[in-house]
């Protein structure tokens, strides 16, 4: 199966590959692992793509204080032997696909293909990442709240280069996890759940927890966060609170060949009690 | 467009459209037909290729990505007429059937040991996660990977 037919640029730099696409109108290649798949389904043609993998300092993992900045072309498989980051994200890194799939798939390709079924945008989403931008006219930050915005759909304009990530550096008494329910084929989240607690003398102190997987764009469970924070951190408590999914999932569940919308309801607060469990216990 | 690979410690450069897969490039443009496409939709594994010393799946890597790379493939995994200890593993403890699945089973299942020369059972069965074998029901491919990996040096 060969991809349709393309013109092929490759960028040494941010600016080259700016420049590029435009001259080109063409579209950014980064490892590859959904676009070449997607093209090979004919379900994109894109004429031409500029090659970014080669772009080196988009590459890498940087501790900046309290945050920590993850280049756009840091593989899954790197993020998955960080001990840098908070740990939700290795975890959720060493569950998308399999290896080879880690070895060559990227933060921000993953981040900017915003496949509802992925488990980066759940994971920076309840951690409060914040997305790096970069367009001919200068660069932005955009929360993870308000960069995915529907399925397939993110803020990233055509013109614009996701440059990298910025997520809080591991805090004492905040842990984060990730749990999914992945299909089992192809890996990819049938529900995902991530949450970051904080934790003082057993009490919830600060909660954010987000789901992806179900719903078109990853989003924050507002409801579920509300009910943990100030309570005691008890089985019983979380499950209590994860319950609060039920009524803010609303329609938008998606059901298909996998897995039905309510089956996936019914799995939201199993998956999203476990995230919190996870993280309670590394706070 | 020209692109230049070194596959099995020889250099090829070849003029090759764009859109030319690795998978193809191997088995079509230099005549390496040991990699195989199984699925072509990267879930199945069969293509595993290595790619500056990274098991990747070649049929969703374009040659052009893999300009200037060192490439192995199956063919190349053998040296001065001896088997790889993985591939002896495969042949003794009987980790094939049909044997579509094991040009990609062994070359996943080489840099699943060199990065991890202790590794488990446990995660020998996680590590296979992107290979699929239709015929043995997996048992003597893991099997064939503990005595591979006791070869190559570790093992449990
Ligand atoms: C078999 C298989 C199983 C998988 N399982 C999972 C899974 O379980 N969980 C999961 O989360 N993912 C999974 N994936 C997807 C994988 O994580 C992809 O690598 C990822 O979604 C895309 O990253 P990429 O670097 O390959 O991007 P590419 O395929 O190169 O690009 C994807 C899209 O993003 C755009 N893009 C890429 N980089 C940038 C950038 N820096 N700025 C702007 N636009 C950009 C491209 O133009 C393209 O539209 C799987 C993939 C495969 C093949
Ligand atoms: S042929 Fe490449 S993964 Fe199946
Ligand atoms: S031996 Fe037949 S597919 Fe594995």
């Amino acid at each position: 199966m060969y991809p349709p037919k393309f013109d092929y640029h490759r960028a040494g730099s941010v600016e080259e590959a700016l420049a590029m696409r435009k001259e080109h109108d063409g579209k950014f290649l980064a490892g590859g692992h959904s676009l070449i798949p997607v093209m090979k389904l004919r379900l994109a043609d894109p004429g031409c793509l500029v090659d970014i993998s080669r772009i080196d300092n988009l590459k890498g993992i940087c501790p900046d204080g309290d945050t920590v900045k993850i280049g756009a072309l840091t593989t899954h498989a790197m993020v998955a032997s960080s001990g840098e980051v908070p740990e939700a994200l290795p975890e959720a890194a060493k569950m998308i696909g399999d290896p080879m799939v880690r070895n060559r798939g990227t933060v921000g390709g993953n981040v900017a293909h915003a496949d509802p079924a992925s488990d980066l945008p759940t994971v920076l989403t309840a951690l409060g990442a914040s997305m790096q931008i970069t367009g001919e006219d200068g660069s932005r930050s955009v929360g993870a709240d308000d960069f995915f915005t529907d399925l397939f759909e993110t803020v990233l304009g055509e013109d614009e280069l996701l440059t990298g990530v910025t997520v809080p550096a591991k805090t004492a008494g905040t842990g984060t996890a990730y749990a999914k329910l992945p299909n089992p084929a192809s890996r990819y989240a049938i529900v995902g759940a991530a949450a970051s607690i904080s934790v003082a003398d057993g009490k919830c102190t600060a909660a954010s927890v987000a789901i992806g997987g179900l719903l078109p764009a990853t989003t924050r469970a507002n409801a579920v966060e509300a009910a943990l924070v100030g309570q005691e951190m008890t089985d019983a408590n979380i499950k209590a609170a994860a319950a609060a999914i039920a009524d803010s999932l609303g329609d938008d569940v998606m059901g298909d060949i996998h897995a039905s919308a309510d089956y996936r309801k019914a799995m939201a607060p199993v998956m999203i009690a476990r995230a919190v469990k996870t993280a309670v216990g590394r706070a | 467009m020209k692109v230049s690979i070194t596959v099995n410690g020889k250099a090829y450069t070849k003029d090759v459209e764009p859109r030319t897969l690795l998978t193809d490039f191997v088995r079509e443009h230099i005549g390496l037909t040991g990699t195989n496409i199984g699925c072509d939709t990267s879930q199945c594994g069969a293509c595993t290729v290595h790619m500056d010393g990274m098991a990747v799946k070649a049929c969703t890597v374009l040659a052009v990505q893999a300009d200037g790379s060192d490439v192995t493939t199956i063919e190349g995994l053998a040296s001065g007429g001896e088997l790889h200890p993985m591939q002896n593993a495969f042949w003794n403890e009987h980790g094939l059937q049909c044997g579509y699945c094991t040009p990609g089973m062994i070359m996943s299942s080489v840099k699943l040991v060199e990065n991890n020369p202790d590794i488990t059972e446990d995660e020998i069965r996680h590590g296979l996660e992107g290979n699929i074998c239709r015929c043995t029901g997996y048992q003597n491919i893991i099997r064939s990977i503990q005595a591979g990996a006791a070869a190559m040096g570790g093992g449990d």
